[in-house]
């Protein structure tokens, strides 16, 4: 029986199971689950309450800050300040509250200046054409300088008359007993993932990643997205620092320090694509989750601390070797 | 005409000095035509891509806009697109004058155009790519989303209309030259164009798709539509245009009905031999 071009044109290539099992997260939720399991067995220490509260806790502060990475990295960005920006955000709000501000002003001014960040480094990359390697190596530490300068280099860890209000924020456990920094995660990446998915504004994002000229010739407004998406990437990092501020009761101006590799790493790992065009909510979070849990069970092995990066780097390869393998096998 | 074009005169000299001519050509020609530049210009820095050009374009009339490389042909449609600003010169559409500063108010006044180079995202669907910039989104306010499954049952009907075998839902990345070819002038069937600028949209493509494109092109013509196609192939040219126009080193050094050319005549001023007719 002939085909009919209207039958052609309707046929779906790809079923949601093919798809589910191309994916890179897929493989990725896979080995998380394996390594889990086999931690279980082997070690009497990780299946307990208290190392899994410990894992989670730690995923949520890389995985939402992965979260706004993703958007840049899609756009084919990068942005290396997220570490530093974490840290001045915490301080910002640490030293407002320590100057006797109420915790709405603390958060308020912490958020302004991750959104200042943001803009700032977007219109040097949209307006200036700067690359964003460079504009965001400056911001690192430019950051982290400015977080310094605002505490004098000392630790902040009295909050001023909303103390309480901020480490219940940070350090709670409000619904279900799970806490609170794993809710905002969930919460968060839920709306990253809506947001890529289902509006005009993850779409262009695609767009500008996967051919940046074309998006200009369409009319995508290229600038002002890529502005939007630098800012969203530092707003994750402020809110990061806000919470992890309230979960660990005192700031320094080391926090967040080498952070934004293990950022890139997870969202790297969850199928992001450096090249731009590529990358999802989902896929962020599980590859934080990722790490944490090889960071974790090699202590947990009594394997010496030293290897983990071998580990960590070992882990980013395969990940990119099982897309590599994949496009091969399309491609034939 | 040619002549009067390059002169840069003002507009009413021009009009004037273009009525002869017009009732030369002996159709009956609309007051007033849907596309009309006046002395455009575009440099880019040192580069004078589009010097002085002046032409007018009536409604379902096919012109072949022809050149050497780097003539300026790309640079005048991408004008006409709202993809960057003259340097000098108006345009207006309908009589009215046409200030565009971006592609998306090009494409509210009706103006489509297919890129040289396609301007498609290889990560992308077809459809996504057919919508891009114009997505459609259902729902109510702030949280209005796209709306996949119409996007895709359009983009579907406009490739069935193009006798396209191309899949709305794939990739645009594992397509042939066809097929994205085929996604990128979907584009223009989104909505009742008035004018549809096409360049090198035969390019690339094989004979039976080329026979396709050309047959859209007097669809669109029918309707009334005005079509500008650039093309370095002559027999398209001929085939479909009812005018030709010729650029040269950003001029124009040609602007006549094709049955008072021939390929030959258009050979010589793309190449120079001919100096201007
Ligand atoms: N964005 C730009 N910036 C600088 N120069 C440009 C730009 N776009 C075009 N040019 C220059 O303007 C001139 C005309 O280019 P254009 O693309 O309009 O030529 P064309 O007639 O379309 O040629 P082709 O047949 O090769 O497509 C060329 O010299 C080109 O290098
Ligand atoms: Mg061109």
């Amino acid at each position: 029986m002939a085909v009919t071009l209207d039958q052609t044109i309707a046929h779906k290539q790809h079923t949601l199971l093919s798809k589910v099992f191309a994916s890179q997260t897929f493989w990725v939720v896979i080995a998380v689950i394996l390594a889990c399991l086999f931690l279980s067995v082997a070690t009497d220490s990780f299946a307990t309450t208290k190392n899994l509260y410990n894992i989670t806790r730690n995923v949520t502060f890389v995985a939402i800050v992965a979260l706004g990475m993703t958007f840049v990295i899609i756009t084919g960005g990068i942005d290396l300040s997220v570490g530093s920006v974490l840290c001045l955000c915490s301080m910002v709000l640490a030293v407002t509250m320590h100057a006797g501000y109420g915790i709405e002003i603390g958060i308020g001014a912490a958020i302004a200046t991750a959104l200042i960040i943001g803009a700032f480094n977007g219109v040097l990359i949209a307006y200036l054409g700067f690359p964003p390697f460079v504009v965001t190596l400056g911001m690192l530490s430019i950051a982290r300088s400015l977080a310094m300068v605002a505490s004098n280099n000392t630790v902040v860890f009295q909050f001023g008359p909303d103390h309480d209000k901020l480490l219940a924020l940070g350090g709670g456990a409000w619904v279900f007993g799970i806490a609170n920094p794993v809710l905002y995660m969930i919460v968060l990446a839920m709306i990253t993932g809506f947001v890529l998915r289902w509006t005009k504004f993850g779409r262009h994002i695609f767009a500008i990643g996967g051919n940046e000229h074309a998006a200009t010739l369409t009319g995508v407004p290229v600038r002002q997205i890529k502005v939007v998406v630098y800012m969203i990437s530092a707003l994750a990092a402020g809110l990061a620092g806000i919470i992890q501020t309230g979960w660990l009761g005192a700031v320094t101006t080391n926090l967040g320090n080498g952070m934004e590799l293990q950022v890139i790493a997870a969202t790297v790992i969850g199928g992001a694509n450096l090249a731009g065009g590529m990358g999802t909510a989902f896929g962020a979070v599980v590859g934080a989750a990722l790490i944490e849990v090889i960071r974790n069970s090699l202590g947990l092995l009594g394997i010496n601390a030293f290897w983990q990066g071998v580990f960590i780097g070992g882990a980013i390869l395969l990940a990119v070797l099982f897309d590599r393998i994949r496009n091969f096998r399309r491609n034939d | 005409m040619g002549k009067i074009a390059a002169s840069g005169r003002n507009w009413g000299e021009r009009k004037a000095a273009a009525e002869p001519q017009a009732a030369k050509q002996g159709e009956a020609r609309r007051l007033v035509a849907v596309l009309e530049l006046t002395n455009i210009s575009k440099h880019f820095g040192a580069i004078q891509a589009v010097n002085d050009v002046s032409l007018s374009i009536d409604a379902g009339q096919v012109v072949g806009l022809m050149g050497d490389n780097g003539a300026g042909k790309s640079t005048l449609v991408k004008m006409i697109a709202g993809n960057f600003p003259p340097s000098h010169g108006t345009m207006q559409m309908d009589g009215k004058e046409l200030i565009l500063h971006k592609p998306v108010e090009a494409r509210q006044h009706g103006i489509e155009i297919v890129h040289q180079d396609l301007a498609l995202c290889n990560n992308l669907t077809a459809a996504a790519n057919v919508y891009l910039g114009r997505e459609l989104r259902r729902g109510l306010g702030p949280l209005r989303i796209l709306d996949y499954a119409a996007m895709y049952k359009r983009a579907g009907q406009i490739f069935a209309e193009l006798k396209s075998e191309t899949r709305p839902r794939d990739l645009v990345k594992q397509m042939s030259g066809g097929q994205r070819q085929a996604v990128a002038i979907a584009r223009t069937m989104l909505s009742q164009a008035k004018i549809v600028l096409m360049d090198e949209p035969t390019a690339a493509i094989s004979v039976r798709q080329v026979a396709e494109v050309l047959n859209l092109i007097r669809h669109l013509r029918d309707q009334g539509i005005a079509v500008v196609l650039i093309s370095h192939r002559m027999p398209d040219v001929f085939d479909v245009a009812d005018r030709v126009i010729v650029m040269r080193r950003g001029r124009k050094v040609a602007d006549k009905t094709i049955a008072s050319s021939s390929p030959e005549e258009v050979t010589g001023l793309i190449t120079g031999a001919i100096e201007q007719v």
